[in-house]
């Protein structure tokens, strides 16, 4: 029997990483996503975990002692937000590259500037070539579920990658809902020990690690990380099956809405997902046949997936929680684009950049995106594809 | 018992082997070998670098100079690597998933770039955490993997690629910093600096004392560089010792608070003698340059006076 509870998104990531009894976290405060390593480091005080806890200086040290740490042959975790990620962008890379499956809570925040504390998706974006794997959360079900699955997929042979959970910062890390939660027992036997084939502290086998790696090798390991990401995508769904088997609770690449006898459809991740349920309900009730493709695995990109559960729609609208400021619309748009593309699906599909900054979305802003699809899907002509939703302004 | 370097050498194989490509007459190379055979024979290490010259020229792949465990993430976190290293032996010995008989330690390493300058947050946060490892600075005084770019090592008026000895600017315009001063600062159980000189003893016997004492211990190693400095590569050692005797880079430790000044010379050298050698400090013998060689002189005199008188007040009780 599962345990009920009702628990906010930073309290649920905390009780999995408890559950899983991580070797080593190092993390630093940030906001929102500061009371992890908080209600972690009582966990720690009370004797409630094996956990030595690294209170490190910067988000910088904090990934760089994960590195450490998962390479002496242990299970290393940290939870950051925004501008601790930033900091730690050097970082990142180096722990993909190492092939370390750290696993790491994001709270997502909008990275500076000006500063701001609010949720949007500029931060994951900003990492998104950086060879982790990202999956992203609905509400606190999914933020606790994802990480449960976490060191599954991270440690699998054939990937070995770092992960990072993503959460919308204060709408779901701060907010309080229901949630049911596996027993202690149950987690650990599901996530299983840590055993590295090769690691620092086995004085057994000294092993060097991160060397200078020239223009006769440094090509081979970029790619054998390339191969490490797509068999990810096997490994993402092996374990997401053996969790529903476990919970009844089902995962994949991502959630289809009310997709199947859609005519448009919004493509969106993290908590915006909760409200474009709630519009496509009420729009179904006048008839309008609306849909909802939310993404869970943004890297690995599902992206033949998507653009297959897309094709049958006359119209699409890929909402990006982060701007890319690059005159060619967001990062979620452009990868399902580019996958319908590779796929030879050709659906009008526009983007929209909503949210910034923590600029609430309701659902008279998804009604707005739908309303909008049904002129694109009628004439056929997608007119302007980079819009904007709820900013001053002409959007 | 006595220091007897060839006892040493002959009972503790070196643990840092040849091949590696580093440049002849650099003095990081013996400083790295020295430390690593304080190490007991009997005990795993594991050793993280900065990038730098060591770590170039130690580590390109496939090839390695280091027999111990090594690790290598980037410029500025060898310390904060380690500490992760470090929390993770902690971690695992204390759940029992590590065999109970065998010891490791941990030593970090870089040089002046990577702990006096870039590095400075992540080393003295890892010192201030008290992880159980020694950090090794090896200060050659600028940045010489990049091409002999200053750094806040780099003495007064030394010409570098950044700080050029020009027509209007003389070299470097400001004063080294004081690292081993600031380490001090963190209270740790043991601070030292120290050089490769009389058969490598003090190094040697420093290495030891900050291996095996428990928490985070700190050492300063001043480590020539042929290139930067422009000096003939036979006179690395002859460098060293002038460091010394003219009180340029004295020996001394921290224990627990307490300074003791490892080395007084009966007859402390001019420093002259030790910038003489040296092409980057060339400009200040031409005539008219003699205040520079004052002013360094001054600057070494008021630092050594500091250090004897922090010895006396220190030792007080």
């Amino acid at each position: 029997m599962s345990i009920r509870e009702r628990l906010s998104g930073n309290e649920a990531v905390s009780i999995a990483m408890k559950q899983i009894n991580p070797d080593v976290v190092a993390a630093f405060p940030i906001t929102p996503s500061t009371e992890i390593p908080q209600y972690f480091s009582t966990f720690v005080s009370n004797g409630a975990v094996d956990t030595e806890f690294v209170a490190v200086e910067s988000e910088h040290s904090a990934m760089s002692a994960c590195i450490g740490a998962e390479a002496a042959g242990a299970r290393a975790m940290t939870a950051t937000s925004a501008n601790g990620l930033s900091l730690m962008w050097e970082m990142l890379y180096i722990a993909s590259s190492l092939r370390l499956p750290i696993v790491m809570s994001l709270v997502n925040r909008a990275v500076s500037g000006p500063l701001n504390i609010h949720n949007d998706h500029s931060d994951a974006m900003g990492a998104r070539d950086s060879g982790w794997i990202q999956l992203f959360s609905e509400n606190n079900q999914e933020a606790y579920d994802n990480i449960l699955m976490a060191h599954r997929i991270a440690e699998h042979k054939d990937v070995l990658l770092p992960l990072m959970v993503c959460q919308d910062g204060f709408i779901t890390s701060h907010s309080i809902e229901n949630i049911e939660l596996l027993e202690d027992e149950k987690v650990k036997s599901f996530v299983g020990t840590y055993k590295p084939e090769h690691y620092l502290l086995n004085d057994k086998e000294p092993i060097a690690i991160g060397p200078l790696d020239l223009q006769s090798y440094l090509f081979e390991h970029k790619r054998q990380q390339s191969e490490a990401m797509r068999n990810a995508k096997r490994v993402i769904l092996e374990v997401s099956e053996e969790f529903e088997k476990l919970t009844g609770r089902h995962y994949g690449f991502f959630e289809e809405y009310k997709l199947s006898d859609a005519e448009i459809a919004v493509v969106c991740m993290n908590s915006t997902a909760g409200t474009a349920k709630y519009t496509v309900d009420e729009l179904r009730k006048n008839g309008i046949k609306a849909g909802l493709l939310k993404i869970r695995c943004f890297r690995p990109f599902p992206a033949e997936e998507v653009a297959n559960s897309l094709k049958h729609l006359k119209a699409i609208a890929v909402l990006d929680k982060a701007d890319s400021l690059n005159a060619a619309g967001g990062a979620l748009y452009e990868d399902v684009v580019a996958g319908m593309f590779t796929s030879n699906i050709h659906v009008p599909t526009i983007n929209y950049v909503y949210g910034i900054g923590g600029r609430d979305t309701k659902s008279t802003d998804i009604e707005k995106v739908f309303s909008e699809l049904s002129t694109v899907a009628k004439t056929g002509d997608i007119g302007n594809p980079y819009r904007y939703l709820g900013v001053r302004g002409e959007n | 018992m006595a220091y007897n370097l060839k006892q040493i050498i002959a009972e503790k194989p070196s643990r840092f082997t040849a091949g590696h490509r580093m440049c002849a007459g650099c003095g990081a190379p013996p400083v790295a070998r020295m430390i690593l055979r304080a190490l007991k024979p009997e005990d795993h290490a594991v050793i993280a670098n900065a990038t730098g010259c060591m770590e170039v020229s130690t580590f390109i792949y496939p090839y390695t100079s280091w027999t111990d465990s090594f690790i290598h993430t980037a410029f500025e976190c060898s310390a904060a690597t380690e500490s992760g290293v470090e929390a993770a032996y902690q971690s695992l010995k204390r759940q029992g998933k590590l065999p109970e008989n065998k010891e490791t330690k941990f030593i970090a390493f870089g040089g002046d770039g990577g702990t006096y300058d870039i590095g400075i947050q992540s080393l003295s946060g890892a010192m201030e955490r008290g992880h159980d490892m020694v950090y090794v600075c090896y200060d050659n005084g600028a940045y010489m993997n990049t091409g002999i770019q200053r750094s806040s090592a780099t003495p007064k008026f030394a010409d570098t690629t950044t700080s050029p000895a020009g027509t209007k600017i003389p070299g470097k315009m400001q004063s080294r910093k004081d690292l081993t001063k600031v380490l001090a600062g963190h209270h740790l159980p043991y601070v030292a600096q120290s050089i490769a000189v009389n058969n490598f003893k003090d190094l040697y016997e420093k290495a030891e004392k900050a291996i095996y004492t428990k928490g985070a211990c700190f050492l300063n190693v001043l480590a020539p560089c042929p290139r930067g400095w422009g000096y003939n590569t036979e006179d690395l050692m002859q460098i060293n010792k002038l460091a010394v005797e003219t009180c340029y880079w004295p020996l001394y430790e921290i224990i627990d608070g307490k300074y003791v000044i490892n080395y007084k010379p009966k007859n402390k050298l001019p420093v002259e003698e030790f910038l003489k050698p040296q092409k980057r400090f060339k400009h200040m013998f031409k005539p008219g340059n003699e205040w520079m060689i004052e002013e360094f002189q001054k600057e070494v005199d008021n630092r050594w006076q500091e250090l004897l008188d922090l010895e006396e007040i220190t030792n007080k009780n």
